[in-house]
C-alpha cells in the first residue's frame, strides 16, 4: 500500500512539536517514546504498520482543541483514533502524524429517558453505551460485532452497522448530534438532542467521513426501549441459491426480522472446528432473529417456518431457551475468530443487491479457485452486506499481494452487480485506490470539496478514502 | 422556463445558464423567496428499477409521488417515511414529485419509528451548480463508500444542486393498524402519555397530538397489534380506532390538516418533547392569539407545526432559546431556517459556494 512520503520538515521538528503539545496539555497526555507509540502503529488492518510521530490522549473537548490548534499551526497531519478496531486502516498513522486518541474521553454526560437520548463523550465504547441505559430497559441499537472494544467515535466516523441494523438502521440513523473540533481548533455543535433540525444536514455528512472533517468529541445518541424478548432460529440449506431465495421470500412477505445472517460452507466448517456451536455441515445456513413478546415471536416464527418449508431446509431449529439462543449465535459471533485460527485473513465488506447473491457467491467461488486462496462468506443477508473472508499466509512471499488482488476482484464484482465497495467498514486505506471503480472523477471531486470546506489544509487523516493521485494537489504534493 | 427531458439536458442547461435558476419539481413545497428562471424537473420521470423483494426503488426525480404510491401499493408496499402532502397547508397546487420530497426531506409521523426521508434515501444523482452530474450512495441498503452526500442533498431545498434520480428503501404495508385515541387530557398530560408510549417496548409508529386529543399508532401483524394495543391501553385510558378510520387520522396529522386554510406563516419546530408545550406557550405569550389549541404536535412532541402571524421570527428564536430548530415553510422575510450557530451557517455557506460557486440555485435559503 502506497503512502505519501513523510514530510521531512515535520520529522525534523519533532522535538518542537512534542514540546508545544506538552506545554499545552496536562501531564501524561502526550506520548513520544517510540516504545509506547508502537502501540498505535496499526488498527485491525494489521498488515500495515507505521508508528506515528507522537500520540496525544486528551481528556476534554478543550484539550482536543488545544492539540489541534498546535498541529494546525505547525502543519502537522492528525489521525483521529477511537479504539483502533478499523478493518479498513482508517486509523493507521503515518510517520509524520500525530495520533489523536479519544479513548480517555469516555464519560456519560447525560441520560434522558423521557426524551430517549444519551449524551456521551466519543471515546466511550459502543457496548458500554447500551450498558449505561440497560437498567432502565433501554439500549443503543447499532451493534457492530466489535462492540465490546470499538468506540462511538469510530462508529460515527465509519457509520458502523451491526447484525441488528436490518430493523434499527446503522449509526447515521441513530445519531442526533455531535460536538466536534475542526482541524483549526474551532469547536462546533451539529444537531443536538433534538436531532439535526433543518438546514443543510452537516451531521449527516460528518457521519461516515472517516475522521477527515473533524474530531468528534461528544455525541447525542438515540436510545430505544428494549423489546420484550428475542429469539433466533437456525435454518440450514443444501444450496446458497435456495437460502437466498428464502431470504427474499421472507422480506417479500412483509416480515421484518431484526437480523438475517448467512454463512457458507467454508465458514461453517471453520466455525465448527473452532467454536463447536453444533451447526450442521451444509452448504448455507441462516440465522434469523425476531423480537417481541413470546406470542409475537411465535406468530412471526410460524410464518418464517412456513416460508422456509417451501424451500426444503435440511434443518430448522428454533431456540427453545436462552442457552440454545446463545449457541445459535455463538458460531456466527466466532466466525472471524475461527477463520483467524486457520491463518491470516482479510475481511471484505462489499454490499450487493440481495437478488444477486447466488451469482456473486458462485463467482467468488470461481475467483477463489483461480487465485488458490480459500474464501469463507459471512453475510448480513437481509441487506446484502457481504463479508467474504480471504485466507492467506502472511509469512509466504507474495501471498498478501495475491490476497489483495483477489479482494479487489471481489469488490469490483460487487460494484458491477449494482452494489458498493463498503457496507459498514469504510474505505480507509484499504479500498482507497478502488474508489474510481464506483465513482467518476466528478463524484470524487464533489466529496473532496466537502473536505475542502471543513479542513482546507487537508491535515486531518489526509491519505485515506481518496486515491492518492486524486488528492495529491490538495495535500500539497505534486501528483 | 427550461424543461429538460434527461439528466444530460439538465446538466447542459445549468452549465450554460447565465442567470439564477429555480429548480422545480411540482412546486408544492418551495420555501423562501425563490427567484430566477424556472428549471422544471417534471420531464425527468419514470421508474428506473423496482425490486419488491429487495425493498428497493430507483426513480427519476420528477416522478409524481402519487404514481409511486400506486406502483408500491400494487405490491403491498409503501414509502415508510410518509411524505406529507402540503398543498392544502401551504396553499399550493401542483403535482408533488419525489425529487421535491427528497430535497425537502419531507417526512411524516412514522419518523418516531423509522426515521425521515433522509433515512430511507439510499442514493441520489444530482447536477451541481457547475453543471456536473454527480452520484452518491447507490441502490443498496448498506453503503459507507465515500462521503454521504445523500444526506447533504436531503433537505437542501435545491440550494446545492438539482436532484435527477433518487433511490429509496421501501417497506411492506403491515397487515393491521390501530390508533389509541386519548381524550380529556391537557397538553402536558397528553404529551406525557405520548412519551410514555414511546418509551415502552410496543413499537409505536405514530405519536401525535392535535385538537385536544392525543393519538398513538401501532402497526404490524394482527395478533401482535391487538396485543400491543391492549398493553398500551393498560397504561392510559384510550379508545381504539382501526383500519381506514385509523389511517384517516394519520393522513390528517401527516398533512397538518388542523392548520389548513390558516392565514399567516407556517412554521415547523424541532424540539425536545419535554420542551414542546413550554416553547409553544412562550410563543403564544409573546404573540397573543389562540395558537395553543391549534398547534399540531407530532413525533411525540419532537415536531411542532404552528400557524403564526407574519414576522414571528424573533419570537420563535427567543422561545427556542437555542434548544431546537425551526423552519418557516411558508411566509416572507428572512432566512427560513432559524436559528443556527455562526459556525454552522459559515460551513453551510462555504458548502454552497463549493457546489454552486456562481449562485445558480436558491439564494438566501442558507
Ligand atoms: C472483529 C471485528 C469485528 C467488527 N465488526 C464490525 C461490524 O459488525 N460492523 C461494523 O460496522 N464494523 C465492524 N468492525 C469494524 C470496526 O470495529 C468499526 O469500524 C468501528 O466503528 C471502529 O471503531 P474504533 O473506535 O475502533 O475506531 P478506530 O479504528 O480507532 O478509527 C476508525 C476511523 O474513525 C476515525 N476516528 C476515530 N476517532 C475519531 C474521532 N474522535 N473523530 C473523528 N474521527 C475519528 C479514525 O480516524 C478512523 O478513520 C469490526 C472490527 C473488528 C476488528
Amino acid at each position: 500500500m502506497e503512502m505519501p512520503r513523510p514530510n521531512s520538515m515535520i520529522l525534523s521538528r519533532r522535538a518542537q512539536i512534542v514540546a508545544q503539545l506538552r506545554a499545552a496539555l496536562p501531564k501524561g497526555c502526550v506520548i513520544d517514546d517510540p516504545m509506547e507509540t508502537r502501540a498505535y502503529e496499526c488498527d485491525a488492518l494489521s498488515a500495515y504498520r507505521c508508528a506515528p510521530l507522537a500520540v496525544v490522549l486528551p481528556r476534554s473537548t478543550a484539550e482536543v482543541a488545544a492539540a489541534l490548534r498546535i498541529c494546525h499551526a505547525l502543519g502537522v497531519p492528525v489521525v483521529p483514533r477511537g479504539s483502533g478496531t478499523s478493518l479498513a486502516g482508517g486509523a493507521m498513522p503515518s510517520a509524520d502524524c500525530v495520533v489523536l486518541g479519544v479513548a480517555r474521553m469516555n464519560a456519560v454526560l447525560d441520560t434522558d429517558y423521557d426524551n430517549r437520548f444519551i449524551h456521551v463523550q466519543s471515546g466511550r465504547t459502543n457496548l458500554s453505551v447500551s450498558g449505561a441505559v440497560e437498567a432502565q430497559g433501554f439500549f443503543y441499537a447499532p451493534d457492530p460485532s466489535s462492540q465490546l472494544a470499538c468506540a462511538i467515535a469510530g462508529n460515527i466516523a465509519m457509520n458502523s452497522g451491526g447484525a441488528h441494523c436490518l430493523k434499527y438502521g446503522v449509526t447515521t440513523n441513530n445519531l442526533l448530534g455531535v460536538t466536534m473540533v475542526k482541524m483549526d481548533g474551532t469547536v462546533i455543535t451539529l444537531g443536538g438532542p433534538w436531532g439535526n433540525g433543518f438546514g443543510l444536514d452537516l451531521l449527516g455528512v460528518v457521519c461516515g467521513s472517516e475522521g477527515q472533517l473533524g474530531v468528534v468529541t461528544e455525541a447525542w445518541l438515540r436510545i430505544l426501549p428494549k423489546p420484550e424478548g428475542a429469539r433466533p432460529v437456525l435454518v440450514a440449506f443444501n444450496s446458497s441459491e435456495v437460502a437466498g431465495a428464502c431470504v427474499a421470500d421472507i422480506i417479500r412477505a412483509g416480515i421484518l426480522p431484526v437480523a438475517i445472517e448467512f454463512m457458507d460452507r467454508p465458514c461453517i466448517r471453520a466455525t465448527e472446528a473452532f467454536a463447536h456451536a453444533g451447526y450442521p455441515d451444509c452448504e448455507a445456513l441462516l440465522i434469523i432473529e425476531v423480537e417481541g413478546s413470546a406470542a409475537e415471536i411465535d406468530e412471526q416464527l410460524s410464518r418464517i417456518r412456513a416460508i422456509a418449508a417451501r424451500h426444503d431446509p435440511i434443518e430448522f431449529t428454533e431456540a427453545a431457551d436462552e442457552a440454545q439462543a446463545k449457541r445459535i449465535w455463538l458460531g456466527r459471533k466466532s466466525a472471524f475468530g475461527a477463520m483467524g485460527q486457520m491463518g491470516d485473513y482479510m475481511c471484505l465488506d462489499g454490499t450487493i443487491p440481495v437478488s444477486q447473491l447466488p451469482f456473486v457467491l458462485r463467482r467468488i467461488g470461481e475467483l477463489s479457485a483461480d487465485y488458490g486462496l480459500d474464501v469463507g462468506n459471512v453475510f448480513h443477508a437481509g441487506d446484502g452486506n457481504m463479508h467474504p473472508l480471504i485466507l492467506y499466509n502472511a509469512n509466504k512471499d507474495g501471498d498478501l499481494a495475491k490476497c489483495e488482488a483477489l479482494g479487489a476482484e471481489i469488490l469490483k464484482l460487487c460494484v458491477q452487480v449494482g452494489g458498493c465497495l463498503s457496507g459498514e467498514h469504510g474505505i480507509g486505506l484499504e479500498k482507497r485506490d478502488l474508489m474510481p471503480v464506483q465513482f467518476t472523477p466528478a463524484d470524487l471531486e464533489a466529496q473532496m470539496r466537502v473536505k475542502d470546506v471543513f479542513d482546507p489544509s487537508w491535515l486531518l487523516n489526509p491519505a485515506k478514502v481518496f486515491p492518492l493521485a486524486a488528492s495529491a494537489a490538495r495535500r500539497g504534493e505534486a501528483a | 422556463m427550461i424543461s429538460p427531458r434527461s439528466e444530460g439536458d439538465l446538466a447542459e442547461a445549468v452549465a450554460s445558464a447565465k442567470t439564477p435558476l429555480r429548480p422545480k419539481g411540482g412546486g408544492t413545497r418551495m420555501i423562501g423567496d425563490a427567484q430566477g428562471e424556472v428549471l422544471d424537473v417534471s420531464g425527468l420521470s419514470g421508474v428506473t428499477l423496482y425490486e419488491p423483494a429487495a425493498l428497493t426503488l430507483v426513480v427519476q426525480a420528477g416522478t409524481p409521488v402519487s404514481d409511486i404510491n400506486t406502483l408500491l401499493a400494487g405490491e403491498r408496499q409503501r414509502l415508510g417515511f410518509e411524505p406529507p402532502d402540503l398543498r392544502a397547508l401551504l396553499g399550493r397546487d401542483g403535482v408533488s414529485t419525489i425529487g421535491g420530497v427528497a430535497a425537502a426531506n419531507a417526512s411524516g409521523p412514522r419518523g418516531v419509528q423509522g426515521g425521515a426521508a433522509r433515512d430511507a434515501m439510499l442514493g441520489v444523482r444530482f447536477v451541481d451548480g457547475r453543471g456536473a452530474a454527480i452520484s452518491s450512495g447507490g441502490r443498496v441498503m448498506k453503503n459507507v463508500t465515500g462521503y454521504d452526500l445523500v444526506k447533504l442533498m436531503a433537505g437542501s431545498y435545491g440550494s446545492l444542486g438539482v436532484l435527477t434520480e433518487v433511490s429509496l428503501k421501501v417497506q411492506s404495508i403491515p397487515e393491521a393498524e390501530v390508533t389509541l385515541v386519548l381524550d380529556g387530557h391537557d397538553v402536558d398530560a397528553g404529551l406525557a402519555a405520548l412519551r410514555r408510549a414511546l418509551g415502552s417496548p410496543y413499537d409505536v409508529s405514530g405519536a401525535a397530538r392535535a385538537g385536544g386529543r392525543s393519538y398513538i399508532r401501532i402497526e404490524g401483524m394482527e395478533g401482535s397489534v391487538a396485543y400491543r394495543a391492549e398493553r398500551l391501553r393498560a397504561q392510559c385510558d384510550a379508545t381504539l380506532v382501526e383500519g381506514a378510520q385509523s389511517s384517516a387520522i394519520w393522513d390528517g396529522i401527516r398533512d397538518v390538516a388542523p392548520l389548513h386554510g390558516r392565514a399567516g406563516d407556517i412554521w415547523r419546530l424541532s424540539v425536545l418533547p419535554t420542551d414542546a408545550a413550554g416553547i409553544v406557550e412562550a410563543i403564544l405569550a409573546a404573540h397573543g392569539g389562540d395558537m395553543l389549541r391549534d398547534a399540531v404536535y407530532d413525533l411525540g412532541g419532537a415536531s411542532v407545526w404552528l400557524a403564526l402571524p407574519a414576522g414571528a421570527d424573533d419570537v420563535v428564536r427567543t422561545a427556542l432559546n437555542g434548544r431546537g430548530a425551526a423552519i418557516k415553510l411558508r411566509g416572507t422575510g428572512a432566512a427560513p431556517f432559524a436559528p443556527q450557530s455562526g459556525a454552522v451557517t459559515a460551513l453551510s455557506s462555504a458548502l454552497k459556494a463549493q457546489f454552486d460557486p456562481l449562485g445558480r440555485f436558491a439564494q438566501g435559503i442558507i
